[in-house]
């Protein structure tokens, strides 16, 4: 398989008043040709920092990058100039936001947003480009698209915006597509719209896009690998099955354990993960999940794991999967008091 | 079945928009609620859900329709009167940032229903906030704190802490965990079920993510349009679906399990209509795959099909 992407050993600081936030904390990860990878975490793991730098996006006056590096297709994306930059972006690689409400020109025609992206990157008459963008408008499954071509963003619902988003994102075919929590602001019958639509473009341009969110639901559904994210970390990635038959992380066990079953006929408690997820401003100095883990060890207080490779697609930063360490069981006991 | 606790009869209300048009957020709704349970409601944005709630708990007044408190008439009291009923029924928002004042430290933000009812005074009012922290998981020195110094999930305890204030007997929660993380979605879920339990709460229970409906629900409503389509215990709801949307709607959610049989996804083309001029009679039909002649015609009755299953469908004559 090919690699597209290679992200390794990023590490990204924000500047504040209170001191030097890490964000992204040794994240290396790659993604392969016409492939869903999904990161999956909460807010604040680092999720969106990581797409954002990146996509160039980091608000570099607060923002460092303190080191990694991020190769697409051989080239480091952190060295490249601006100008280089910018002829990706948007034609190579694109990316879809979150608030479809704001992420669109109000001021502008749904048809020239689209055909604008075609006209800057693939130098073609704006003729043509409307040709385009009209296909585009019927390719993501709007209605009427000669009509709609002409239409302001107020004019389309929700789910027809994001629908709106993913045409501008495809219209210079990208080899890479980020969606950053594509459909959590969208409703649940209009979100099987759009993850049906992700799908089947992918299926069709070979597109291959990088999926951040935070239901396990949606990963289940359209994911082939999943990266797991914590406090700016990766702590486990896997294949999908790996990660939800066999997963090697508390962190992801907890995940897991905190959504109700869905198919279950009886009514069982939920298991949350107890406290809240660490500061930043000073992470703890082992595994950042350990001050939440059931079963921390003295170790994971002083120490980050290394991670351990559990198959070669499935990896886990935790020590409980060290040969000498004693199994979960054991070490339930002692857990948490190890903080208290 | 146990005692009665709201009963609500043919709820509307109705908001006036531009051109002499109206927004039938909530159309005539008719339910019980009953005293101990936890009565789930689902819908899209947009379906009424939050109106209904707010209309409940007295934030709103209806358009005509009753709702019935312990058997007492509700609509229509005056202020003082239904200020005394207020006090017996609390509500929950979504949003724990916008809901708290940023201004006013937690105690005192707990202690607001307590003096605004003059419950207790001095020292008993500080014993009853401290005790309300711990109810809710928080610590007594919190009480000194601003909302700023709390995370979402911390935010949404204080949220319930101030509803418990009053001591009431019903509780509207408005989507409480929509705005927070995934790991604290459970803590604050078990928290609902603990507080239920000890204080002899009842729920309605607002929300979109289906999955915690179901897990804490004893019936589920599900809306759409400003209309209830489907009532039913949130067993039978799940396990046998009567109408086509409540279908749609289920197989909708995203299962968190990559090996799970693919279902029969139903996948409803388009959006939901504009609520200022919904479809005649069934306002489903449009997005409905089993749409019939009929379902243009005449709007569908509100009836029981099965035991404690209603529905509002042409399919169920």
């Amino acid at each position: 398989m090919e690699q597209l992407l290679e992200v390794k050993n990023l590490e990204v600081n924000f500047r504040t008043y209170g001191g030097e936030v890490k964000a992204v904390r040794d994240v290396s990860f790659h993604i392969n040709k016409s492939e869903i990878l999904a990161i999956v975490g909460e807010s604040g793991s680092g999720k969106s920092v990581t797409v954002q730098t990146i996509m160039g996006l980091l608000p570099m006056s607060v923002a460092d990058i303190k080191n990694g590096t991020i190769h697409y297709k051989g080239q480091n994306l952190l060295e490249l100039k601006k100008r280089e930059l910018r002829k990706l972006k948007g034609s190579k690689i694109s990316m879809i936001f979150q608030d479809p409400m704001t992420s669109l020109n109000p001021t502008m025609k749904i048809g020239s947003q689209i055909a604008e992206g075609l006209i800057i990157h693939q130098k073609i008459s704006k003729r043509d480009a409307k040709e385009q963008a009209i296909n585009m408008i019927k390719l993501v499954g709007i209605p009427n698209p000669e009509q709609r071509y002409d239409q302001y963003p107020h004019e389309f619902s929700g789910g027809m915006r994001q629908r709106v988003m993913i045409a501008i994102a495809l219209a210079c075919r990208p080899e890479l597509l980020i969606a950053d929590e594509p459909t959590t602001a969208l409703d649940v019958t209009i979100q099987a719209q759009v993850l049906k639509l992700m799908i089947e473009l992918k299926e069709k341009t070979d597109t291959a896009i990088i999926l951040i969110t935070h239901d396990l639901g949606v990963v289940a559904e359209t994911a082939e690998r999943v990266a797991v994210m914590y406090a700016g970390v990766i702590v486990e990635t896997g294949t999908v099955h790996e990660i939800f038959e066999n997963p090697k992380h508390p962190y992801t066990w907890g995940l897991m354990e905190s959504i109700p079953d869905f198919m279950s006929t009886t009514k069982e408690r939920l298991i949350p993960i107890e406290g809240s997820p660490p500061d930043l401003f000073a992470p703890p100095k082992g595994c950042p999940f350990a001050p939440r883990c059931k079963y921390a060890m003295d170790i994971c207080v002083d120490q980050m794991p290394l991670d351990y490779e559990i198959s070669s697609s499935h990896s886990a930063k935790c020590w409980l999967n060290d040969e000498q360490s004693p199994n979960a069981d054991e070490v339930l006991a002692l857990g948490r008091s190890l903080y208290e | 079945m146990s005692e009665v606790l709201v009963e609500i009869k043919n709820l509307k209300r109705y908001f006036p928009v531009a051109d002499k048009k109206t927004v039938k957020a909530v159309d005539d709704i008719s339910l019980i609620i009953h005293k101990g349970e936890t009565l789930g409601l689902v819908g899209e944005s947009g379906s009424g859900k939050s109106s209904l709630g707010k209309l409940v708990v007295g934030l709103d007044t209806p358009t005509s329709g009753s709702i019935l408190f312990e058997g007492k008439e509700f609509t229509g009291l005056n202020k003082k009167d239904q200020r005394e009923m207020n006090r017996e029924m609390q509500i929950i928002f979504q949003d724990p940032h916008a809901s708290l004042n940023p201004r006013m430290r937690i105690g005192e933000i707990i202690a607001e229903g307590i003096d605004g009812y003059n419950l207790a005074k001095g020292k008993k009012r500080l014993e009853i906030v401290y005790s309300l922290l711990e109810k809710v998981g928080l610590r007594p020195e919190h009480a000194q704190r601003y909302p700023h110094e709390f995370s979402g999930g911390q935010r949404q305890r204080i949220g319930i802490a101030r509803a418990l204030a009053v001591q009431p007997k019903f509780i509207v929660a408005d989507e409480p965990i929509s705005a927070l993380d995934v790991s604290i979605q459970a803590q604050v879920i078990n928290l609902l079920e603990d507080l239920k339990e000890k204080e002899q709460l009842t729920y309605l229970f607002i929300a979109h993510d289906l999955g915690m409906v179901k897990h804490i629900s004893d019936r589920i409503g599900v809306m759409y349009l400003g209309k209830m389509m489907e009532l039913a215990s949130s067993d039978d709801l799940f396990k046998s679906p009567l109408h086509p949307y409540t279908q749609a709607l289920m197989s909708a959610i995203p299962i968190a399990d990559p090996s799970s049989i693919k279902r029969e996804r139903i996948v409803l083309k388009g959006d939901p209509p504009s609520p200022v001029n919904p479809p005649s009679g069934c306002r489903f039909r449009t997005r409905c795959a089993k749409a019939m002649d009929i379902c243009a015609a005449i709007e569908p009755q509100w009836k029981e099909v099965e035991d404690n299953h209603w529905t509002a469908c042409h399919l169920y004559p």
